[in-house]
């Protein structure tokens, strides 16, 4: 049997990212991202609320790539969203975000603001956005197309997203609601654990939890600019079964999933 | 009562301001931006400006004509084109000083503002480098004890962003500056105008009061004429915004304007033809490159 397209596994492993969060705001932003998310939300999360990428929380799964007839004609409202209730939503806690990361480390601390010193950056790129209040305040996964030393660094240039550092030295009570939830790029997918077999005090620190078919495990640590914890068997991830099949296919007719994460 | 007529042009407005001042600018990205009065400002001799904004191509064209030596922002895109290339330019070359919140945290300090609080708490920016670069923002301890832990909580204190003037653009207002917007989002308009000393209403349609609501309900009804300065009238004032439902952004323009950052005579090129001109010539020449590009496609 021939392997899984690689942006179908990407898909199937962003969808997993959702897995048992039951009734909650699902809100993956980015082409794979919403994808994977309605793909969760429509098949072993069926609970999910999601967004019509705008101003309101929607109750049914429409495909991506809608234009803003088709958009507003298709989605069944839940609830009126407008930004502001956004972030009373997030606020609140009731959302697991999956954003991009420009760069991500070993702890999870997240950059999308600028390359250099964020002072007069070389590059600057998007600013703060919401990734600080995401990270302090509910559930945050990270996406990355493009696996790379680049990517995966050792020192994020700007913290963003905060990582299991930053949190473990605001303790307990600040950090109550963070979790980086799953790290899931073009090679494989990333959780993140405290290192040793006690786990202990220690400060979780990203494990590769599986490798997409196709990719070994020699091929991630390459590609990653920190040390990995690699456990002594690592798990190959699954491509879509059953009705995920036909889904993924209905969520996403153009195929825009694969000119993010072509076939290699 | 009704209130005064408070209706002016766009010069008037710019009349009103003061090289120095803080102007918070009312939209989203490149959404209900009040691009006609942000036209006005950049064929002024205003100088050393504050703008505070969920900023778009506002930002972006008061950094790179030289007005706006600052920005305190919640980001600045495009939206279909994720990055501002005026802002990211004056970023890079450090032609400004930026102040760039987190989305949520600029929402606390606006509504500081508007509640006259000198902050307001929020658990944004704990941990990350938002005050680690800009250490003028500090946290505060809850005085009160957690329930679950008995800790004393640590808070980011979103210092208030208070505003000498507010920009915004709605879809209909009477005379006096009573407001309606349409659409999805009210975006944080309404905040901005109490949020600043005085504020300036540009609309799509100035109407009696009682027409106002014309084709919406009363939630829509945000802005009050006691938070209201100046009206002024400009129908497709938002261009190249959007500006839903009236009309959608102009996408063809926006790339043409983010195409305006590719060297200095790019810049001078999009400057002269609608940046030094009057709001007329400026819809004179948006009409002739439409009209080329249609021309290009035959």
């Amino acid at each position: 049997m021939s392997d899984p397209r690689r942006a179908d596994v990407c898909a199937v492993a962003i969808a997993e990212a959702f897995r048992g969060d039951g009734e909650s705001l699902c809100n993956p932003i980015g082409n794979l991202p919403l994808i994977g998310g309605r793909l969760a939300a429509a098949t072993f999360e069926p609970h999910l609320a999601l967004t019509d990428g705008f101003y309101t929380l929607i109750d049914n799964v429409p495909a991506v790539g809608l234009s803003e007839d088709e958009r507003q004609a298709q989605r069944v409202i839940g609830r009126w969203n407008p930004y502001r209730e956004m972030f009373g939503l997030l606020w609140h806690g009731r959302r697991h975000v999956m954003m991009g990361a420009t760069q991500v480390d070993r702890f999870g601390n997240q950059n999308i603001a600028a390359i250099g010193d964020w002072h007069q950056p070389r590059s600057q790129l998007l600013g703060f956005r919401g990734a600080p209040g995401n990270t302090i305040n509910h559930t945050t996964s990270y996406w990355v197309p493009n696996h790379s030393p680049k990517v995966f660094v050792e020192a994020v240039d700007v913290v963003c997203g905060i990582g299991y550092d930053r949190a473990a030295e605001l303790g307990p009570t600040s950090s109550r609601f963070h979790e980086i939830r799953r790290v899931v790029s073009n090679l494989g997918v990333f959780d993140f654990v405290a290192a040793g077999s006690d786990g202990g005090d220690a400060v979780p620190t990203m494990r590769l939890a599986s490798v997409h078919p196709g990719v070994s495990v020699d091929q991630v640590v390459e590609a990653t600019g920190f040390e990995l914890q690699v456990p002594e068997h690592v798990p190959t991830s699954r491509g879509p079964e059953g009705a995920e099949v036909e889904e993924l296919e209905r969520i996403d007719p153009g195929g825009l999933r694969f000119r993010e994460v072509p076939d290699e | 009562m009704p209130g005064p007529d408070k209706r002016c042009t766009e010069d008037e407005v710019v009349a009103e301001l003061r090289s120095g001042m803080t102007i918070g600018i009312g939209g989203w990205a490149s959404r209900r931006k009040p691009m006609s009065i942000i036209r006005a400002i950049l064929r002024s001799d205003l100088t050393d400006l504050t703008v505070v904004a969920y900023g778009g191509p506002d930002v972006g064209l008061l950094c790179r004509s030289g007005h706006a030596s600052k920005v305190i922002s919640g980001f600045v895109s495009l939206d279909t084109i994720p990055l501002e290339p005026h802002y990211r330019a004056a970023r890079q070359s450090g032609s400004i000083w930026a102040e760039e919140l987190d989305e949520g945290m600029f929402l606390s300090g606006l509504q500081a503002a508007a509640w006259r609080l000198p902050f307001l708490p929020t658990r944004a920016g704990l941990g990350s480098d938002v005050p680690r670069v800009m250490p003028h923002i500090t946290t505060v301890r809850s005085p009160y004890p957690d329930p679950d832990t008995g800790e004393h909580e640590e808070l980011i204190a979103a210092p208030a962003l208070r505003l000498d003037v507010a920009l915004v653009h709605q879809h209909r207002a009477d005379a006096s500056g009573n407001a309606v917007w349409l659409g999805e989002d009210p975006y944080f308009d309404d905040i901005m105008v109490r949020a600043a000393e005085r504020s300036f209403v540009s609309c799509e349609k100035v109407l009696p009061t009682a027409e106002l609501g014309e084709g919406t309900d009363v939630t829509h009804h945000s802005i009050s004429r006691m938070d209201v300065t100046g009206v002024v009238e400009a129908p497709g004032g938002a261009h190249f915004t959007e500006c839903l439902p009236d009309y959608g952004r102009d996408e063809a323009f926006q790339r043409h304007y983010a195409g305006s950052a590719r060297s200095d005579e790019a810049w001078a090129e999009f400057s002269e033809r609608f940046v030094q001109v009057d709001e007329e010539t400026y819809r004179a020449h948006v009409r002739e490159l439409a009209a080329a590009a249609e021309e290009g496609d035959k």
